[in-house]
């Protein structure tokens, strides 16, 4: 579905306020909604004081491994004795997810303004706002408003550039990101050294998703107390996060609801519910590199980093994928583990082979031609490609295949003892 | 801080290493070689072949020993469950796309996949063999190298050497996932003076030789150390013979002269070691002029007889490849009277490797220029020559091109016989490089021995020998049996020299005046 949509009541709207109003596009737009207001006075602020705020807002990263925000902008040198520079992480490509792109699309200025006040805290003179390839919509808003923030001359000394991507899911890791930008192949880079020590171009750097420097002009217009006091649940979440959803509900969509929110009241409320005739069988929480969870973990999870994590998942990058009871679960995580065999950048021996391996199993089960130990050899493939390499794509690729068989190995079993139909050819 | 030494254990073996120094070489210290594919001492550190996973003690997930610095107090453990639980399945997923033609492939034998698995593999797959292997065709990279892509197991060796070490960044991978592949630049060839240095550094049968293709199994092979004699940059090699025939030059790790690394130039100089057209017994001039062979005895004694006979100036005419043994032999049985030695050095195009310095395939295109500028022999060889049209006598050692008819004396010491050396009184058959013991000095001053790889052919016999035993019996000292004995006499009387001995030279050398270290 798309905007501009009315906004469900038990939303909380921070981020997606102006979602769906073209007007808060143009500079002169966001300036009269108040815009660059909270850049001009960070901008006059010490930057140590603007990270002691974020710190204090419990602001986490969004772009899933929800790392505390302010706490990251620490790590940057204090004492400046080389060039600094701030990665916008805008290669939205989480299967699953898509709220990157409508903050882009709607409300440029919000991560632009973001940006520049990070970059002053972590004392950087140039941004790079690195864009998915296919985000061609969002690139030409981001381009535009840019260009009309530059020449109102609102970043001061702080340079911005956007950087396209060129289609690789990898690129989104944080330091593949950087070597794509410097012209090398997105391959993630071996850590530490961290990017706050050796980042782009060598030179200390800090990374932030979209989300979370969209977040941080409202976190210093309205204050770090009230950030916090949004959050439901946990003093570990704080503030609001954007939920995509996407599958087998009524109304899919990015909603904006503070953190706790029951996913239950998401699905069944925002989301208006399965569709007629069918009840929930699954759900992906947080992109498609997390946990599977069943139907009554699903049911009773809060959306905060906590709570999804006590039910086995994460929260991730919010990318909620829906799955009702007409899902052939097997297919459905074929299809991603057949999505990082692709998009595996083939440094590591676990990830390149192990994805495909993996891949060629599940399609082998699909086709009938299954044996009971491949679901054996599966979850061993999948404990040889977790936490052995470089970066988390193999971890992703077992993820679902893990809690996949976990949860519904009837499915899987139905495929291998023939008494479900084939739906591949072998 | 350089200094300063940081404690750990490797399987329970303390060791100590200098901070910095990565898990896997103190590793190495303590007698423990952690299996690994990617890592190579020369490149940088790629972390991906994720093979070398070891585990230590407080870290939460198991760490790669390659790209790991040591830290005090570390332990490690390199046969933990569950490090050899995650080696062994890296050698699985590493082979399931590897195709098991080892009986036909030349790395078979010298392959790393091969040595790894069979340490601590499975003992078989669980690939089925109804999945398809992935498949490229063979490529032709460059006048030496083939790329075998269905072998390859991505360790990037080969990628980082030509954009690190080369610094002609020709090699990449291309595409993504399990279709991956080493790919070159469309324009490109494989064709750097040095490139040939991925086939050694691949862990697997995917990089080969040309030069080397299906001639040999690599058990077939006996290895000698040598240095090569390509060049003035005396680099330190193997030479690989298969029943007394050289097929292949690599590269011995020498730190302080080429690292890993050989040049092609060096790498294809082997074929005249194989020469058929060898002098195989000692000659005299019969009455009436012809050459004919004889016997040793005979033929010193001939020779000794010729050159007591004279008097008067003596000129030496020197190879540059030839021993300093023999170089300084060669001086010595005309000490006392009026002397002159000189050799000529083919020249060509330095080519240097970027990344290593003071590296190159030099100009000079002969290993020992340095061994007989210090033992006294000139680079005028046009004044050499004009002095040998009038000297007493002429010793040749080994020079080829001798373009002259002395007056005097003619003794030819060589490997094989010339047109122009079939003027001589005597001729004497000499070993090559291959077929003795010796020393070469480098371009640096460093001297570095080098061994016997194959009988000499016939009754040829190191130069050494022969000039002592030619000395000998000029009463001036005693013969020699062995090169050590040669070196030990010169190093003795040749003040350039002092202080080395042949036994402290070791494998990889010493520089002249520098003082020999005496091992706490």
């Amino acid at each position: 579905m798309g905007y501009p949509h009315r906004p469900h009541p038990r939303e909380t709207l921070v981020l997606s306020q102006y979602f769906g109003d073209p007007d808060a596009r143009s500079y002169r737009g966001w300036v009269k909604r108040g815009g660059y207001e909270a850049l001009r006075q960070a901008l006059a602020m010490e930057p140590a004081k603007i990270i002691e705020i974020v710190k204090e807002s419990g602001l986490r990263g969004r772009g899933g491994a929800g790392f505390p925000t302010g706490l990251k902008w620490s790590f940057m040198p204090k004492e400046k004795k080389k060039p600094h520079y701030l990665c916008v992480n805008a290669d939205e490509s989480e299967p699953g997810t898509f709220k990157d792109r409508e903050i882009m699309r709607w409300t440029p200025h919000a991560l632009l303004e973001g940006a520049a006040i990070a970059a002053h805290a972590i004392q950087a003179e140039v941004v790079y706002i690195y864009i998915r390839g296919e985000f061609t919509e969002p690139l030409a808003i981001v381009e535009r408003a840019l260009a009309e923030a530059t020449a109102a001359g609102v970043f001061k000394d702080i340079k911005m550039y956007v950087h396209r991507g060129a289609g690789a899911y990898i690129c989104g890791e944080e330091t593949a990101l950087m070597n794509s930008i410097e012209g090398k192949r997105g391959n993630p880079r071996i850590k530490p050294p961290f990017p706050a020590a050796v980042g782009l171009f060598g030179m200390p750097t800090t990374i932030n998703n979209v989300e979370t420097l969209a977040a941080v002009p409202h976190i210093l217009a309205r204050g770090a107390a009230w950030y916090k006091s949004l959050s439901l649940s946990s003093p570990k979440s704080t503030g609001t996060k954007l939920f995509s959803v996407c599958g087998h509900v009524q109304k899919p969509g990015n909603y904006e609801v503070p953190m706790g929110f029951p996913l239950k009241d998401l699905l069944y409320e925002l989301c208006g519910g399965m569709r007629p005739g069918r009840t929930l069988k699954a759900c992906i929480p947080g992109g498609s590199s997390v946990p599977i969870l069943n139907r009554e973990e699903t049911e009773s999870c809060l959306l905060d980093y906590e709570g999804v994590a006590e039910k086995g998942s994460m929260l991730g990058s919010g990318g909620v994928i829906v799955f009702d009871d007409s899902t052939d679960m097997v297919y459905q995580i074929m299809r991603l583990a057949r999505f990082y065999a692709h998009e595996s950048c083939a440094q590591c021996t676990q990830c390149r082979e192990g994805t495909a391996w993996t891949t060629k199993i599940l399609q082998r089960i699909l086709a009938g031609q299954g044996k009971m130990s491949d679901l054996d050899l599966l979850l061993d493939l999948a404990e040889n490609m977790t936490g052995k390499t470089i970066c988390v794509l193999s971890d992703s690729c077992a993820a679902p295949v893990v809690s996949g068989i976990k949860k519904f190995r009837g499915e899987f079993e139905d495929y291998i003892t023939g008494k479900k139909r084939p739906v591949l050819a072998a | 801080m350089a200094d300063e030494l940081v404690h750990l254990t490797v399987d329970g073996v303390p060791v100590s290493v200098p901070r910095g120094t990565l898990v896997i070489e103190a590793a190495k210290r303590a007698g423990v070689l952690v299996p690994h594919y990617c890592y190579h001492p020369g490149l940088p550190v790629a972390g991906v072949c994720r093979m070398c996973l070891v585990e230590i003690e407080k870290a939460p997930k198991l760490q790669i020993a390659c790209g790991t610095p040591v830290a005090e107090g570390m332990v490690v453990h390199t046969q933990s469950r569950a490090a050899k639980e995650a080696r062994r399945g890296v050698l699985e997923l590493l082979l399931i796309n590897h195709p098991l033609d080892c009986p036909i492939c030349d790395q078979a034998g010298e392959c790393e996949l091969q040595d790894f698995t069979f340490q601590e593999g499975r003992p078989a797959t669980r690939y089925s063999p109804d999945y398809p292997k992935r498949f490229n065709p063979v490529e032709d990279f460059g006048p030496d190298v083939l790329y075998v892509p269905n072998r390859c197991i991505l360790c990037t060796r080969c990628v980082r050497f030509m954009e690190d070490v080369a610094q002609e960044p020709v090699l990449n991978v291309s595409e993504r996932g399990d279709r991956a592949y080493i790919g070159i630049h469309p324009d490109a060839r494989l064709d750097h003076p040095w490139a040939g240095n991925v086939v050694d550094l691949c862990p697997v049968g995917s990089l080969l030789s040309k030069d080397f293709l299906h001639k040999a199994r690599a058990w077939e092979l006996d290895k000698t150390a040598s240095v090569c004699t390509g060049c003035s940059q005396g680099c330190n090699i193997t030479l690989d013979t298969r029943e007394h025939v050289v097929v292949r030059i690599r590269p011995r790790p020498n730190l302080a002269v080429n690292r890993y690394f050989i040049c092609d130039h060096g790498r294809a100089n082997y074929r005249w070691m194989n020469r058929g057209d060898r002098i195989e017994a000692p000659l005299v001039r019969r009455p009436g002029g012809e050459l004919q062979a004889t016997d040793w005895d005979e033929a010193l004694d001939r020779a000794a007889t010729l050159l007591r006979g004279t008097a008067g100036a003596a000129v030496t005419l020197a190879s540059p490849r030839a021993s300093t043994e023999a170089l300084f032999l060669a001086r010595e049985l005309f000490a006392g009277r009026a002397w002159q030695g000189a050799f000529q050095v083919v020249m060509g195009e330095e080519a240097p490797l970027p990344g290593v310095p003071n590296l190159a395939l030099r100009a000079e295109r002969a290993p020992n220029c340095r061994g007989a500028e210090l033992l006294g022999y000139s680079r005028d060889y046009a004044a050499a020559l004009r002095a040998a049209e009038t000297a007493a006598v002429v010793l040749v050692l080994d020079e080829p091109e001798v373009a002259v008819r002395p007056a005097g004396v003619l003794v030819y010491l060589g490997t094989v016989l010339p047109e122009s050396a079939r003027d001589a009184d005597v001729v004497l058959p000499v070993a090559t490089v291959a077929e003795e013991e010796g020393t070469f000095v480098n371009r640096d001053g460093r001297v570095q021995r080098y061994w016997q790889a194959k009988p000499a052919p016939g009754m040829a016999r190191p130069a050494w020998w022969v000039l002592a035993e030619l000395g000998a019996a000029l009463g001036r000292g005693p013969a020699v049996t062995s090169a050590a004995e040669a070196f030990d006499r010169l190093a003795a009387a040749v003040d350039a020299f002092q202080g080395l001995s042949y036994a402290a030279l070791g494998a990889t050398g010493r520089v002249v005046g520098t003082p020999v270290e005496v091992p706490a």
